[in-house]
């Protein structure tokens, strides 16, 4: 049983004493139990609880389980610290070794690291895809255990809160967040202090908080990995936002697709309750505020604000045009607040450490850092959080060690189905919001698939336009009906019968959902398209000229 | 074909944990619901609709709007199939293919003997393990069109 924390000192001295209790020379085996669980990191994690008890080497090991720890090529995955030995494809067989010769003796097992050009790389600080990366939202992440508030507190968790609740007015959080330049993570890139203030100016006796958790696009999980590996700091990031905006009431709209995401969740709020941290007189204030899970039910256009509302609402998750927006008229026509998971995430570190320091991050344009699901024909496959302003070639071959086989890279999908494929001529471009909008993607979310020469980029723009054709939810016209035709026109490319109209065609019925779509899933919808005509014309028309 | 008649006490206890607060926990309890029977039979929505005054067709609207919402039964096991971008890439539809075969059945179809059902997810978050596809609450990465055909082997009259 957890004290409650009736003050600021309470939470500064229960960081304290864990710190106390648990400063001991012990070895920390850090195993990741989310992403990795999907080859054997539970048996792993098992075999060492086992081992640790049978050979009584309590006081000498902590086996701590984490969230993702980034390099899911390798899973399952494992810090050992001190020395700060990474291993990964752990089996249950190897553990016994692994105490004897690692954890007890310092001595490195060549063929469970992490290797680059036949040379086994054993530190983490030595290997690239870590040391190019830069942690700030997933500062704990890998690292504490996502099911133990006091590890949270530990790293400084909930003091961001605090602060905001009990040193500072809510007028110094929003000039903090909009000078830090923080812009959604979710994809569209609006600026969160800008989003924060229009909440907190309208008028209204009720005022809610949504996290927007319903990742949706296809090849993207870093939401997944920040929910799954260290919830405290979406909540915190929340408690941060319904201070500022002044609400009481906050929902999680969280895939069902996604059940060690919701599990960690639940537990994070029960454990926050328990401490005081959530529900009435928080910290021995006046201040309330408590939070509601609510699951997705499978639909891709509920990522959507006003679809995502309606669905919590219990309705069919179907957009309405705005204005009114949400900050005025939202969930139950209260003003209604809704960040994405990442943008959430960055608020307590944006206030712990003030937003000129973050400002010093990333560029102009795109502050702070930003996190990649780097997947496809890539290496290093994995979750990836660096400045903005990276290069796409740092990300790939840097960071992701580059295409596996001998094969080129041929283009990188950023943004899912309401992106683009950016080709390699575009590799050394920076990344903030306006260069990838320039060369025809978008920032999107953080999906990143690679792609090599053996993929079709038309075979790709029908993939996703099956899937948006999928996911329209029907209300408008030029979206039902626009991603149906071009559906139709791209099957008929692939499938060796298109004519030469085709091209142009696709690119009017682009031009008609782009423009005359109801919501963002309409109008980015051609994306996809576009892009890949854009740059990559001679496979459209290499498979014209294959049909009649 | 006539359905029979089922036991709606289950109904009765989810909606009632709701309290006053029904109307926006609608997909949740339908989500409970579909939880308890392993689909939504006909009887139980009429008994939502009947406890919490609200029309069939709202329902009805609603579970057809969800994909995770099912009118007919299902099987045992629920085969998905990831078809997120990263598996498309790494060659999900021969693995997809491959299953359809074996089990004969096409995307949202149960076999005969009620042992598969077969869909397909948009994405599952597991790219890095692309293809990968999910038996129940187990992932499945890397696939090949062998080693598919080894895991549903293994589900197959097993006593799971």
């Amino acid at each position: 049983m957890l004290k409650r924390l009736m003050s600021y000192g309470d939470l500064v001295s229960m960081r304290k004493s864990y710190d106390k209790k648990h400063k001991r020379d012990t070895v920390k085996v850090s195993i990741c139990m989310t992403g990795c669980r999907a080859l054997g990191a539970e048996e792993v994690y098992d075999e060492f609880r086992k081992q640790v008890k049978k050979q009584k080497l309590q006081n000498k090991i902590e086996v701590v389980e984490t969230g993702c720890q980034g390099l899911c090529a390798r899973a399952p995955v494992m810090t050992i610290d001190p020395p700060g030995i990474f291993y990964g494809r752990v089996t249950t067989g190897i553990v016994p070794d692994i105490i004897s010769s690692t954890v007890l003796k310092g001595e490195v097992i060549n063929k469970l690291c992490y290797a680059e050009a036949g040379k086994k790389i054993p530190y983490i600080k030595d290997i690239p895809f870590y040391s190019k990366q830069k942690k700030i939202v997933l500062r704990n992440c890998g690292i504490i255990d996502p099911k133990n508030i006091e590890q949270y507190i530990a790293r400084k968790g909930y003091e961001a809160f605090a602060m905001a609740l009990l040193d500072v007015d809510p007028n110094y959080v929003i000039n903090e967040i909009k000078n830090s330049g923080l812009r959604g993570r979710g994809g569209a890139g609006f600026p969160t202090g800008l989003k924060w203030e229009f909440c907190r100016k309208a008028k209204s006796d009720t005022k809610y908080i949504i996290c927007n958790a319903d990742e949706g696009d296809p090849g993207a999980f870093m939401d997944r990995a920040v929910l799954e590996g260290d919830p405290h700091a979406v909540i915190e990031g929340m408690l941060i936002a319904a201070r500022a905006i002044g609400s009481e009431k906050g929902f999680i709209y969280v895939r069902a697709e996604y059940p060690i995401a919701v599990d960690h969740l639940k537990n994070a709020i029960a454990q926050a309750r328990e401490l005081n941290l959530l529900g009435n007189n928080i910290l021995g204030t006046r201040f309330n505020f408590d939070l509601e899970i609510k699951m997705g039910a499978g639909a891709f256009v509920c990522g959507e604000e006003t679809a995502l509302i309606a669905s919590i609402e219990g309705k069919r998750g179907m957009p309405r045009p705005r204005p009114p927006f949400p900050a005025n008229s939202g969930l139950w026509n209260k003003p209604t607040n809704i960040n994405n998971v990442e943008t959430l995430a960055n608020i307590p570190v944006i206030l712990s450490n003030g937003s000129e320091w973050y400002k010093q991050l990333g560029t102009k344009n795109g502050t702070g850092t930003k996190i990649f699901a780097l997947a496809g024909k890539v290496k290093n496959t994995g979750l990836v959080e660096v400045p903005m302003g990276t290069t796409l070639r740092e990300i790939i071959f840097d960071i992701g060690g580059g295409i596996p086989g001998r094969r080129e890279f041929k283009a990188a999908q950023m943004g899912g189905p309401s992106g683009g494929c950016v080709p390699a001529e575009h590799l050394d471009l920076p990344i903030d919001y306006e260069t990838v909008k320039e060369v025809g993607a978008i920032m999107g979310s953080g999906g990143l698939i690679v792609m090599d020469s053996d993929t079709s980029m038309v075979d790709i723009s029908r993939y996703f336009m099956d899937f948006v054709q999928d996911e329209s939810c029907g209300k408008c016209v030029p979206c039902r009906v626009g991603t149906k035709k071009m559906l139709d026109i791209l099957t008929r490319i692939t499938e060796g019968n298109g004519c030469r109209s085709d091209i142009e065609d696709l690119k009017e019925m682009a031009y008609v959902t782009k423009t005359a779509s109801l919501c963002g899933l309409g109008q980015t919808a051609p994306n996809p398209v576009l892009s890949t005509i854009r740059y990559f014309m001679n496979e459209y028309e290499d498979l014209l000229k294959t049909g009649s | 074909m006539k359905e029979k008649t089922i036991d709606l006490r289950p109904v009765k206890r989810i909606v009632s944990g709701y309290g006053n607060d029904k109307d926006s926990n609608l997909i949740a309890i339908l989500q409970q619901t579909q939880d308890n029977y392993g689909y939504l039979p006909k009887q139980a929505l009429k008994e939502v609709s009947r406890l919490m005054d609200v029309p069939l067709t709202r329902i009805f609207g609603i579970v057809t709007f969800y994909s995770q919402f099912t009118l007919i039964p299902r099987g045992r096991h629920a085969i998905k199939i990831c078809t997120g971008t990263a598996c498309h890439v790494k060659g999900v539809n021969e693995v997809k293919q491959k299953v359809k075969d074996q089990l004969n059945v096409v995307e949202g179809e149960t076999t005969a003997d009620y042992q598969f059902t077969l869909e397909t997810v948009a994405c599952i978050g597991t790219c890095f393990l692309a293809p990968v596809m999910m038996v129940d609450d187990r992932y499945f990465g890397k696939l090949t069109t062998d080693t598919v055909t080894d895991i549903v082997d293994r589900y197959t009259g097993d006593n799971n």
